[in-house]
């Protein structure tokens, strides 16, 4: 029921922010649910990756980023001084729209966030072990790969390489998972692969996916929010976006009269 | 209808050149695969010369090649017992050389990572700037800094007896060197793609965890061929050494540390002071000569190794 108090993975007051002069969002309140895809669509330029670049805060990487407004994370503002970002990544993972994975093993790719966040010696053999095993099933990818554990991640097809990339997050057991156009580099049967596994984790966390592809918000997200020059337009079920969309403008982009 | 297509034909005939126009691109074209070639037949030729001049000595009584490799004594000009015996300037070059890459490296790579990863834009650019003025001082100019300043602040700081010696040829050396291995280590990290700090910053590693597990081993072939290429400079290099070194020929004593403030000659060097007074076609000219095929053999494999290593990360990314 659509009605029922939830909580929110991601909240968001008069968001603004600018690269240099340009202001890329505009005003942005949002709230994400917690356990659910929630998609952002829109026209290139719109600001849908920027915005999802700023709940890791990782659009600060450029020096040139200035931004106002409130952002919080499960209740917490990401702002205050007793949140450091190396945390705040921990806790929120993010898929590329390359795949990236780290020019060294499988293996390591997945215990790379493991064995930065923990001291050495709280790690050992059989924890890693544990926790690569983990992570591959839960991908689909165990069986695949558990005989290939030590070949060079950048070897795998891209499918692989863009499963492994979510893989390697879930050792952190983050909160929300910020996916950014993750399948644009795929083909159909690994955007599918895809979806399926999003959904598949959709439950334990707060996904959010950035995604040019509107067939696909269509059917893989719960909940949509349509994005246009830096604006927030429309935020509701999916269903409701694409079959009855309030703003004209929402109408017009599904309907594929621009973008 | 085929008439059609000719008579399509016919009205557009195919622009034609001018004579001047076909004839001059082939002229060009003609110079700058000579041009091209040049390289090729230029590093020819001076090897051949240098051989040439240096090949007879095989045939003189008063040389052996074993004599010339391992022997220490270099009396060239002695009236009695003319002696060949380059080991004293060998083990000098590697010394001063040797100490001016471990000097370098450290600053090089220490600088690198900094101007690529951490400075802001600015910085860099200035960065950029004032290292490659380093790389254009004159050789001769920090011959100069070797003679007066550095070896008055070695003599001062260490107690020899004598400033100009291998730490001092090591430092000039080092600070030489630094321009060269810190602009091709910076390329190196540069050529590593964003999306890898992308990745690991987004898993949380600070700036320093994504330099050494992520960038130094991604960028490690860059970074040795960096280095390789600093060492055919180090071994190479003439005129600050010939300066800053004292020109003993001896083989530096004193371990651990003592051989660092002896006093040495580096082949190089041994050719620069030498050849000018050396009577043409003698042996001690044709020795000299030998020297020179010897180091363009040294500096040959260095560059030739780090040319490999970086066709090596090419061919994998």
């Amino acid at each position: 029921m659509s009605d029922q108090p939830q909580q929110f993975g991601i909240e968001t007051e008069d968001l603004c922010l600018w690269y240099e002069k340009f202001q890329a969002l505009i005003d942005v309140s949002v709230k994400v649910k917690d356990g659910l895809i929630t998609s952002l669509i829109g026209p290139s330029g719109c600001g849908k990756t920027t915005l999802l670049r700023c709940f890791n805060r990782i659009n600060e990487r450029y020096g040139y980023v200035t931004s106002t407004g409130i952002i919080k994370l499960l209740g917490k503002n990401i702002y205050d001084d007793d949140v450091s970002l190396i945390e705040l990544r921990k806790a929120v993972g993010m898929v590329f729209q390359r795949p990236n994975p780290l020019p060294i093993s499988v293996y390591e790719n997945i215990v790379f966030g493991l064995k930065i966040h923990t001291s050495r010696k709280d790690l050992n053999r059989v924890k890693l072990d544990e926790a690569v095993e983990q992570a591959l099933t839960e991908v689909g990818m165990w069986n695949d790969l558990k005989d290939h554990l030590n070949r060079r991640a950048i070897d795998l097809q891209l499918e692989q390489q863009q499963k492994l990339c979510i893989a390697r997050l879930l050792p952190l057991k983050p909160r929300i998972i910020l996916m950014d156009e993750p399948c644009s580099a795929l083909d159909v049967g690994g955007t599918s692969a895809i979806e399926e596994l999003m959904y598949s984790l959709k439950d334990r966390y707060t996904i959010l996916i950035v995604t040019h592809n509107m067939a696909q918000a269509r059917r893989a997200s719960d909940e949509c929010i349509f994005m246009l020059l830096g604006e927030l337009i429309e935020h509701s079920r999916t269903e409701e976006l694409f079959l009855n969309p309030k703003d004209s403008r929402t109408a017009d982009y599904i309907e594929g009269r621009y973008g | 209808m085929p008439p059609n297509s000719v008579r399509f034909k016919a009205e557009r005939p195919p622009p034609r050149r001018s004579t001047i126009a076909v004839v001059g691109e082939s002229i060009l074209e003609t110079l700058i695969r000579l041009a091209g070639m040049s390289a090729i037949i230029f590093v020819l030729a001076i090897f051949y010369f240098i051989f040439k001049e240096a090949f007879p000595i095989f045939g003189s009584e008063e040389f052996s090649l074993g004599e010339f490799l391992f022997s220490t004594q270099w009396y060239p000009t002695s009236e009695t017992n003319v002696r060949y015996g380059i080991a004293a300037l060998i083990v000098g070059t590697m010394c001063v050389s040797g100490l001016a890459v471990v000097v370098a490296v450290p600053f090089s790579l220490g600088s690198a990572i900094y101007i690529s990863e951490f400075c802001g834009p600015m910085a860099k650019e200035a960065l950029k700037i004032i290292i490659e003025l380093l790389a254009a001082i004159p050789s001769v100019v920090w011959g100069f800094i070797g003679l007066t300043v550095t070896s008055a602040l070695v003599m001062k700081y260490t107690g020899a007896q004598v400033g100009i010696n291998v730490l001092n040829g090591g430092v000039i050396l080092a600070l030489m060197c630094v321009p060269i291995i810190t602009s091709i280590a910076e390329d190196a990290l540069k050529a590593v793609p964003d999306s890898y700090r992308e990745a690991a910053m987004a898993l949380g590693a600070t700036r320093w965890q994504i330099v050494y597990k992520i960038l130094l081993p991604a960028a490690k072939n860059g970074l040795l061929a960096a280095v390789l290429l600093g060492v055919g400079r180090a071994v190479g290099e003439t005129m600050a050494v010939l300066m800053a070194t004292g020109h003993a020929v001896q083989i530096p004593q004193g371990l651990p540390f003592g051989w660092i403030l002896d006093s040495v000659r580096t082949l190089t060097a041994n050719i620069a002071s030498e050849l000018g007074e050396a009577p043409t076609q003698s042996d001690h000219y044709r020795v000299l000569f030998l020297t020179g095929v010897l180091l363009f053999i040294i500096t040959f494999m260095v560059n030739l190794t780090a040319d490999l290593v970086v066709r090596g990360i090419r061919r994998k990314q």
